[in-house]
């Protein structure tokens, strides 16, 4: 669905973006993870056909991002949620989303219809004729997807959705995400929140100028150090690090009774490791797993 | 290129300058002040044996009228500002250019919203001014006054040409201020040349009649041609998005 090969972005002798490679599927979502000035709007604007790319290609549901007469064709199929909201504050809930129905050139049936299911879903549809500027934060971000999805895209761009709200509305917000992603939109998400990004996205991309790994959640954080298995002992001795030994592990770090021990599957080694343990006569007084986290990929690869 | 989508975005800048009071009071108030204004100095200055000439009284008339079109230029700057820089403002600018809306369709639209207020304003009180007048002349001098060309040349050409001069001057300040106010001050500096013309006519150096009118006309018609051009090369999606400040 949006196929991007060594994407760059020049401004001046400023690279804000560097040769990006990814591929997201029709259905799945995909997650931008980097810090800011990381290149993540720069990509979106440049997929979203409003900034020129400097070099590489990027195609979205097959449409050259750089050709002018597929870049009308492009911004017909998505849908852009900026990350400043945007919204015409002295107008309504429904006049805004009406104009935007208008330039999406939707009829006026589906506007209507449109309109109504988004308001209605939003639990605004009372409030369809009060000011956009008398909503809360978390009300016009939800406002503002809606008007990205008006005319039913089939890719919708979020740029940070959720940035400067409190939790209660970033959890609105992320609900509202879960429900699209419920109706297999494909979802392209810029974000700086890594529990964000990993409760909502399929595959995650981190991004610093370079793309520096993508995957699923799972694979991003494997790929940071694996899994660790960590033993707390009465008493490490000799016979037990030599009894360990003999099992060929990767790697064990013993420090105050304590034995962190790298494993590849835990759910099988474990059981050898503790058999080996309780063979040397070592007292096992508890058994935990050390998995990396998102954040520790994240900072892997951003640092 | 699709006109409904300008009309649509002209639309909308409308119902957006309807709920704002400064914009409304500016825009109708003062084209309707002066045109009960004007008629009232001509009545105290020039209709009640002050010893004034027909010519002279002519000449004060077409001087007078070229108000009007400080006011068109004027008045555009003010809903301009508020069209483009308002929509920096509140940060609406990249959804709308998100949307399969060209360039010069989006600005069409702002040019349709930033132009036909004004325009639509000043006729009405350059129509308010000519009764007033006519009844004042007719009373006096047993004809109306109006219409007669040099109106007609101020309303088909000299007041919307001042009025695009604005249009297009907004597009090309709103790329380098970020402040509705400070715009309308800048944008405010269209009306010095046009005070020029009308001190100078008021002095007598130059006649503001048909020919002075039709000359106007056409160096304005070629300033708008070359200020389009540039303000096409400002309103591009990534300057607007990249370099307007």
């Amino acid at each position: 669905m949006i196929d991007v090969e060594n994407l760059s972005k020049k401004f001046g002798d400023v690279t804000a973006v560097d040769e990006v490679t990814f591929h997201v599927n029709e259905g799945e979502v995909f997650g931008f993870l980097g810090p800011n000035g990381a290149g993540k709007t720069t990509t979106v604007r440049m997929l979203s056909c409003l900034i020129s790319k400097t070099s590489g290609d990027a195609r979205i549901a097959g449409y050259d991002i750089n050709n002018t007469d597929d870049s009308l064709k492009i911004r017909k199929l998505i849908g852009l949620v900026p990350d400043n909201v945007g919204l015409y504050e002295e107008l309504s809930a429904y006049k805004n989303l009406d104009f935007y129905g208008k330039l999406y050139e939707c009829n006026k049936i589906q506007r209507e219809e449109n309109i109504e299911h988004f308001l209605r879903m939003l639990g605004l549809w009372e409030k369809r004729d009060v000011a956009a500027g008398a909503f809360s934060k978390g009300m016009k971000q939800k406002i503002a997807i809606a008007r990205a999805l008006i005319h039913e895209p089939e890719i919708l761009f979020l740029d940070e959705p959720t940035v400067n709200l409190d939790p209660e509305s970033s959890k609105m917000v992320r609900d509202f995400i879960m429900e699209l992603k419920k109706e297999k939109k494909t979802i392209f998400l810029n974000t700086h929140n890594l529990d964000e990004a990993q409760k909502i996205c399929d595959k995650i991309g981190i991004l610093n100028t370079k793309l520096m790994a993508t995957g699923t959640p799972e694979e991003l954080e494997g790929s940071v150090w694996g899994n660790k298995t960590v033993i707390q002992l009465e008493k490490v001795n000799d016979m037990i690090l030599d009894e360990l030994n003999k099992l060929s592990l990767k790697k064990i770090i013993y420090d105050n009774n304590k034995l962190t021990i790298d494993v590849v599957n835990p759910k099988k080694e474990n059981p050898i490791i503790v058999a080996a343990i309780v063979r040397a006569g070592g007292q096992v007084q508890y058994v935990t797993e050390l998995s990396p986290t998102l954040e520790d990929a994240y900072l892997k690869f951003v640092r | 290129m699709k006109l409904w989508k300008s009309w649509v975005i002209a639309s909308k800048d409308f119902s957006v300058f309807r709920k704002k009071k400064s914009v409304i009071y500016s825009v109708i108030l003062i084209p309707l002040l002066m045109s009960i204004f004007l008629p009232f100095i001509i009545g105290s200055a020039g209709m009640k044996g002050s010893g004034v000439t027909i010519a002279e009284f002519a000449s004060l008339l077409n001087s007078f009228s070229f108000f009007f079109v400080i006011l068109a230029a004027s008045l555009t700057t003010v809903i301009a500002s508020y069209s483009l820089i308002g929509e920096k403002i509140e940060k609406s600018i990249e959804p709308l250019l998100a949307t399969p809306t060209t360039d010069k369709e989006i600005l069409l639209g702002k040019s349709f919203a930033a132009f036909l207020p004004p325009i639509l304003s000043i006729y009405i009180g350059l129509g308010i001014f000519m009764v007033l007048i006519d009844k004042m002349t007719y009373n006096t001098l047993g004809y109306f006054y109006y219409p007669n060309w040099n109106i007609a040349i101020i309303i088909v050409l000299v007041a919307p040409l001042a009025s695009i001069l604005s249009v297009e001057l907004g597009v090309i300040l709103s790329s380098r201020v970020n402040d509705v106010r400070a715009a309308q001050q800048l944008g405010q500096l269209i009306i010095i040349p046009f005070f020029g013309i009308y001190i100078l006519g008021e002095i007598g150096y130059i006649s503001l009649g048909i020919n002075s009118m039709l000359v106007i006309s056409a160096i304005m018609l070629v300033v708008d041609i070359f200020l389009f051009y540039i303000s096409t090369i400002t309103f591009r999606r990534e300057e607007i998005l990249t370099k307007w400040k």
